[in-house]
This record gives C-alpha cells, sequence and structure tokens, in this order.
C-alpha cells in the first residue's frame, strides 16, 4: 500500500516538476498511440463500411477473422511485426525495427480490428430499410455511407475509445518492435516494465499512474464528445 | 398520353421463383396509382423497383418515355420522393431531417428554409422544428416524413404503406392531411397499401397485385365493383364468393346458392355454374323469416368497429354480413336465431366460371 501512495506522490511530483525524461515518453506514447489509432482508423472504417454491406463468397470467414482479431495478443501481432521489419526480413531494407514507426505499425495493426469489428456491427444495428430512405431522398451511394456512419456515430466513438485504450495499454508489441530504447523508443507501458525488473516500484508506479491518467483525460474527451452526440 | 413512368417486363427473383413478374405497369401525371394486395404479394418490392431503390433482374424502367440507364439513377431518384412505412428519421433535429433531401441536392440558404417551415406546417409540425427527431411520437414523426417527401417537389411520390404503423385517430389525421395536400399540389403518386379503404379515398386508378402478378388494373371504382377473379372480389373487400347454377323464377334470373336465391340484374343463360360475390354490409337480414332470399340460422354474433359481425349458415354455406351497429341494437339477433338473408340484385358480382 506504501508503495502505491509512494508512486502516486512520484508522480504528482514529476508532472509538477516537468521532468524531462517523463514528459518525453509521455510524449512519444501519445505520439505513438494516437497516430496508431487514426491510421487504424482510416483503414478499418471503409473495411467495417464494406464488410456490412457487400455480400461476397467467404464473407462469413472474414468476418469471424475480425471478430479474433479483436483480441489479438500484442505479442503476436510484436512477433509478426518484429519478422516482417527485422534486418534479413522482408521489409528489412526499411530499417524500420526498433523505430517508434515500428511500433505505430504494431498498433495499428492492433486496433485495425477492433475500429473494423465495432465499425461492422454498428453499421449492422441500423434499420436496414435507412439506406432504401435515403436513397430515395437523391442520396449518392457516398452519402449513404457517409449519413448511415453519422447515424452511428456514437457507436463510432465507442471504437475510438477501445482502439485507443488497447494500444495505448499494451506493452508487448512495443517492446519486440520498438526495443525500449531511452530517447528513442520508450513508452510509458515498456518504461513501467523496465522500472519494475530494476525494483524502482515507485518510479514504476508513477508512470503506470501516469498513463492511466492519460487514458482516462483522452476516453474522457471522447466520451464528452459522444454523449453531447446523443441527442443533437 | 404518355406516362411520366412506365415498368416493362419487370422480374424479380428470390430465389429461383419470381416474386415479381409485371408484363408492364404505367404511371400517369397527376394520377393517384394505387397497388393494392394481401401481405407477401410482393407490393413493397415492386414500389423498390419503381423507385431505382432496388434492381430489378429482368426489365426497364422509361421516365418521360426514355429508358433509365443506370447512370441517370442518382438522377432520377433526385427527381422522386420516397415515403416508407417507418418514418426512418436521423438522429438530428426536425428542421435538419426534414432539409435533408435538399442538401443532399446541393441547396443551402434561406430558400431552404422557407420551404421546410413551409411543408412542416402544411403537415402541422412547424412546432416540432427544434425537437430531436428521435424524441417524436409516431404520428409526428410519419408527419415530418411526409414533410421530408414533399419539401422536394417530386415529380412522383412514393408511399409505401404509410399509415400502417399508426392507431386509428392518429392515421386518419394524417390521411386528412395528406389527402388535402395531394388535392391542392396534384402530385403524382404511387401509394403501395393493403388497406382498400385508404386505396379507394386517395387513388384514381388500383393494381391488384396477387403473388408477385398483376390481377387486375383499372379506375378504382372498377376495382372495387368488378372485380376479376374470387381472389380479388376478396381483396376488395366481397367476402362472400359462393359457387351456384343460374335458374329462372317468376321474379327474374337468380343464382341458387345451396337453396338460396341469389337475384342477378345481368342476363345469363340458365343451368349455367358462376360464382357469385357480395361484400357482408350489402346482405340485409329480414327477422321475420320467409321476407328474404334464403332462411339461415345465426352461428356468431360480435362487434367490429361501428358494425356488428354475423355469420349465418345457408343449407351448406356460410354468409358473412355486416349490419350497422344501430341497426342491430334496434332489433338484435343471438347465435342460434332463425333469419332470411336479403340480397339485392344491383349488389351481386357474378363471376363467370
Amino acid at each position: 500500500m506504501e508503495t502505491i501512495v509512494l508512486g502516486v506522490r512520484e508522480a504528482w511530483r514529476l508532472l509538477l516538476h516537468g521532468d524531462p525524461y517523463v514528459l518525453e515518453i509521455t510524449a512519444l506514447t501519445l505520439r505513438v498511440s494516437g497516430t496508431a489509432t487514426v491510421i487504424a482508423l482510416l483503414l478499418g472504417i471503409p473495411v467495417g463500411v464494406f464488410l456490412a454491406f457487400v455480400p461476397f463468397p467467404g464473407r462469413r470467414v472474414l468476418v469471424a477473422a475480425v471478430n479474433t482479431g479483436m483480441g489479438l495478443p500484442p505479442v503476436v501481432v510484436g512477433l509478426v511485426v518484429a519478422l516482417l521489419l527485422w534486418r534479413s526480413g522482408p521489409l528489412g531494407r526499411l530499417h524500420l525495427i526498433y523505430t517508434p514507426t515500428a511500433m505505430i505499425i504494431a498498433q495499428a495493426l492492433l486496433a485495425w480490428p477492433i475500429v473494423t469489428g465495432l465499425t461492422m456491427a454498428a453499421l449492422q444495428q441500423l434499420d436496414p430499410r435507412l439506406q432504401w430512405q435515403l436513397l430515395g431522398l437523391g442520396a449518392s451511394r457516398l452519402q449513404v455511407i457517409l449519413l448511415l456512419l453519422w447515424e452511428t456515430r456514437l457507436l463510432l466513438l465507442a471504437a475510438i475509445i477501445a482502439a485507443f485504450g488497447a494500444v495505448i495499454s499494451e506493452v508487448g508489441a512495443s517492446m519486440m518492435v520498438g526495443g525500449n530504447i531511452a530517447h528513442h523508443t520508450r513508452v510509458l507501458t515498456t518504461a513501467t516494465v523496465l522500472e519494475t525488473s530494476k525494483g524502482n516500484f515507485a518510479l514504476a508506479m508513477a508512470l503506470s499512474t501516469i498513463l492511466l491518467a492519460l487514458a482516462y483525460l483522452v476516453t474522457y474527451a471522447l466520451t464528452t464528445l459522444q454523449q453531447r452526440a446523443r441527442r443533437l | 398520353m404518355q406516362p411520366i413512368l412506365r415498368a416493362q417486363d419487370i422480374q424479380v427473383f428470390y430465389g429461383k421463383q419470381p416474386a415479381l413478374d409485371i408484363p408492364r405497369i404505367d404511371l400517369y401525371r397527376e394520377e393517384v396509382l394505387a397497388i393494392m394486395g394481401p401481405n407477401g404479394a410482393g407490393k413493397s418490392t415492386l414500389l423498390r423497383v419503381l423507385a431505382a431503390l432496388q434492381r430489378p433482374h429482368r426489365g426497364y424502367l422509361f421516365f418521360h418515355g426514355r429508358p433509365l440507364q443506370r447512370r441517370h439513377t442518382l438522377a432520377y431518384r433526385r427527381r422522386i420522393a420516397v415515403v416508407l412505412q417507418s418514418p426512418l428519421l436521423l438522429n438530428a433535429g426536425v428542421y435538419r431531417n426534414v432539409a435533408l433531401g435538399l442538401y443532399l441536392r446541393g441547396r443551402w440558404g434561406r430558400d431552404v428554409r422557407s420551404r421546410v417551415y413551409h411543408w412542416l406546417e402544411q403537415f402541422r409540425v412547424a412546432h416540432l422544428a427544434q425537437r430531436n427527431a428521435l424524441d417524436l411520437s409516431g404520428g409526428e414523426a410519419q408527419r415530418v416524413a411526409l414533410a421530408r417527401a414533399f419539401v422536394l417537389e417530386p415529380e412522383i411520390l412514393f408511399l409505401d404503406e404509410p399509415f400502417s404503423g399508426l392507431d386509428m385517430p392518429t392515421r386518419i389525421g394524417i390521411f386528412t392531411d395528406l389527402r388535402r395536400v395531394l388535392r391542392e399540389t396534384h402530385t403524382t403518386v404511387l401509394l403501395v397499401t393493403h388497406d382498400r379503404d385508404e386505396a379507394r379515398a386517395l387513388a384514381d386508378r388500383a393494381i391488384v397485385l396477387v403473388e408477385g402478378r398483376i390481377r387486375q388494373v383499372g379506375p378504382v371504382d372498377e376495382v372495387f365493383m368488378h372485380p376479376v377473379d374470387e381472389e380479388v372480389a376478396a381483396f376488395v373487400g366481397m367476402e362472400n364468393c359462393l359457387s351456384g347454377a343460374v335458374v329462372e323464377t317468376r321474379g327474374g334470373l337468380c343464382v341458387d346458392v345451396g337453396g338460396m336465391c341469389v337475384p342477378v340484374s345481368r342476363t345469363l343463360e340458365v343451368g349455367r355454374s358462376v360464382r357469385v360475390c357480395v361484400r357482408p354490409e350489402d346482405i340485409r337480414l329480414q327477422r321475420v323469416p320467409g321476407k328474404g332470399g334464403g332462411k339461415g340460422t345465426v352461428l356468431d354474433v360480435f362487434p367490429q368497429g361501428v358494425h356488428v359481425r354475423l355469420n349465418v349458415r345457408v343449407g351448406d354455406h356460410i354468409w358473412r354480413v355486416l349490419l350497422p351497429r344501430r341497426e342491430w341494437r334496434q332489433a338484435p339477433v343471438d347465435v342460434g336465431a332463425t333469419v332470411d338473408l336479403d340480397i339485392a340484385a344491383e349488389d351481386v358480382h357474378v363471376i363467370e366460371v
């Protein structure tokens, strides 16, 4: 209990004093997870729309794969991305292994199925006749899709919250493809693991508290947006 | 006269069976064409095909005489409007819902505002303009859906059972307003309904659709008064359709239906087998036996709206009778009573078999 209290106190101290080490890894955490979430949205929403509306052979297999992907273990993603980006791997000549870009790729792959699965589910819970109604009011196919996405905005915001929550809290993939290199690829989760292994429980606790506060603040902002959208 | 919309050789398949097989439908400017039929007849599918919301497996649409090609579909849909059974409003304000079709056409500004308020007023929902559409009652929401369609000033308005989800008082209120608006605007309408009263009150012509095929098409009164077959007759309210042979009596020709003499006004060959169809409300009850055309026993009596419904057995046949409640109250009959059914020749529709 004393460690927890000490950790929270240490977190406040580090934040109030603007500790450069903590600020640096906090900023990198936000940059990596934020970018990964945006990429996952850009990839996940169109695929979710496609799976929700376009029938094709093998669709069920793909939907099941997406649903499985929603619970993908980060270490598996980390391993696959590491093998791809490894110097001798197929994408080795890009020299991305142990860079923030590699971490963004791994986290985006983790968040992608979450966004796709939740987008698909959100669109499928709409009244199927709504498409006909919008077409009957003169909407083009693109306008129909945009209006249906707008109509599911509450659930889409929930998808963003879930995706961001998943990537900011993962450690396995970031560790494997980022390498936890100080001043380069160290983020809050990997730093917490490192400090715990060194026995610096107070600092580890402080970093965890900051991580939690960060996740809470971003989620709170998205939730506020979501609740405002509830009745426009 | 060239029709505003023509559908030709339309076929839609669900599985291997054609769910819709329509050789031709014409819709003329300023007319209200009702498509009637029982549940599952393919009415809504036909509406979706005619509104270019669903592509048929075969067949063509012609708009103003020109074939409607795939690349012109959006342009066509921007000259029509569709109101479905459920209002299907978006989670946004009423004003924005009504303006939606105009926004989709890239129209913004003051003109939009005045048009939206005009149509909200026409359907008596202008006071709800700032409310969220999802907070409206069913009736209010359907009024908003109608305003959303009329604001587009469509060349054709497609209505798919727009009153069916509403309770009776709400339904009558909206129906009255829609009828007034249609009279004032002379909008061309294709109305899908299974409610024959709605069809009769709104439509100029009617099509009866059964199992995806047109059974009858014509002016609405003709369809209601002279159905071509028994199924159409049943759908337009002629619940009594019974077989018999033409006989000659001292009073003229009648059809002998299980011992009951049903008079007919048409000239028919004596001995010929025919079906006689009669609406239940056109049968009168003679409480004094021997005064009517057929003596029978009352099997069942129950209230139905402003009427009382009776099932009367005459010989081997059961006749369905609807009496105005006031008339029944003056001389009520109970189950087991013996009555005479009286039918006037002009109320009998004969289908030759």
